[in-house]
């Protein structure tokens, strides 16, 4: 069993309302030094495959399929020992 | 006679409106088609409802449009039959790569339920041909993910195209260019965040949305 980790966040420049009202409410909590907050999501795989390469590959078309939308979302893959 | 048939996902919520003002308002036949389904019937126009197909999971309509229907309904399209996607509906026909953009959270990052004022920006249309151009109509909007969003270059075609068909006179969500409707290309694709289906007679409020099934009929059955 192989174990991934899958990050699928706002592309830089794509508007990201709940990002920005995160930011709004640390900054009213008093972290005025809080530039910026973008919000993803966290995907965690188990692949029942032994072939590391194979699975980051699977994943990797995941992502191309389902798991983002290209056209706003970036995405980036970790094999999890 | 035109016969339509009306798309349902596990979440749609739309549907049995949709139904009611094909069979009652319009006065057609219409067909219910569960998304597991692999081949459509013989019908002539689809209509995808609103409503949060798979609980919005993911992104809105990213998963039904992967649902087995979505396969007949590609070809469908293809072949020139007419699609109308409505809010979820419209959603899933981004996800689908039928209509180009995608639906961002609404800029106030709240779900907006109310009425709004859209001007009709193309009446040359198998949708909106009953309207007169530049008409000024009002339907109610229901959604949390709305704020249409394409790059910039797509925008330009879809306006040089006359692609855009309905924008809100007050921006309620955040959508580029105020869009609330795009056609696809070949123009027998409709998607659009509001409600047509929730207003059709004057007891509801507001009825101009009729006119959007009775435009489709009228395309079908007149041309």
């Amino acid at each position: 069993m192989i174990k991934i980790e899958i990050n699928v966040d706002p592309k830089e420049g794509i508007l990201d309302p709940q990002g920005k009202t995160v930011e709004r409410a640390l900054k009213n909590l008093s972290f005025s030094d809080v530039c910026q907050v973008r919000i993803g999501k966290h995907i965690i795989l188990d692949i029942d495959l032994d072939n590391e390469d194979l699975a980051l590959k699977e994943a990797e078309k995941m992502c191309k399929e389902l798991l983002a939308n290209p056209l706003i979302e970036e995405f980036s893959i970790k094999l999890l020992k | 006679m035109t016969k339509f048939g009306v798309i349902i996902f596990p979440g749609s919520n739309c549907d049995l409106d949709a139904i009611y003002v094909i069979e009652n308002i319009v006065k057609r036949k219409v067909l219910k088609i569960w998304h597991k389904d692999r081949s459509l019937p013989d019908i002539d126009c689809i209509i995808i409802p609103g409503g949060f197909s798979f609980g919005d999971y993911l992104r809105p309509g990213a998963i039904a449009s992967h649902s087995p229907i979505m396969k007949p309904i590609k070809e469908f399209s293809r072949n020139g039959g007419l699609i109308l996607g409505i809010c979820n509906g419209f959603q899933i026909l981004t996800e689908a790569n039928i209509l180009p953009g995608v639906m961002l959270r609404n800029i106030s990052t709240r779900f907006i339920s109310k009425k709004v004022k859209l001007k009709v920006l193309n009446n040359n249309t198998p949708f909106t041909n009953l309207f007169s151009k530049n008409e000024i109509i009002e339907l109610p909007i229901a959604h949390k993910d709305g704020n249409y969003y394409a790059p910039l270059e797509m925008i330009d075609e879809l306006k040089t195209k006359n692609r855009l068909i309905f924008s809100y006179c007050e921006n309620p969500n955040g959508s580029v260019e105020d869009i609330a409707g795009i056609l696809n290309e070949e123009g027998n694709v409709l998607g659009m965040m509001p409600h047509p289906e929730r207003a059709y007679e004057g007891l509801l409020g507001l009825e101009l949305g009729r006119k959007i099934f009775e435009s489709i009929v009228n395309y079908l059955e007149n041309r």
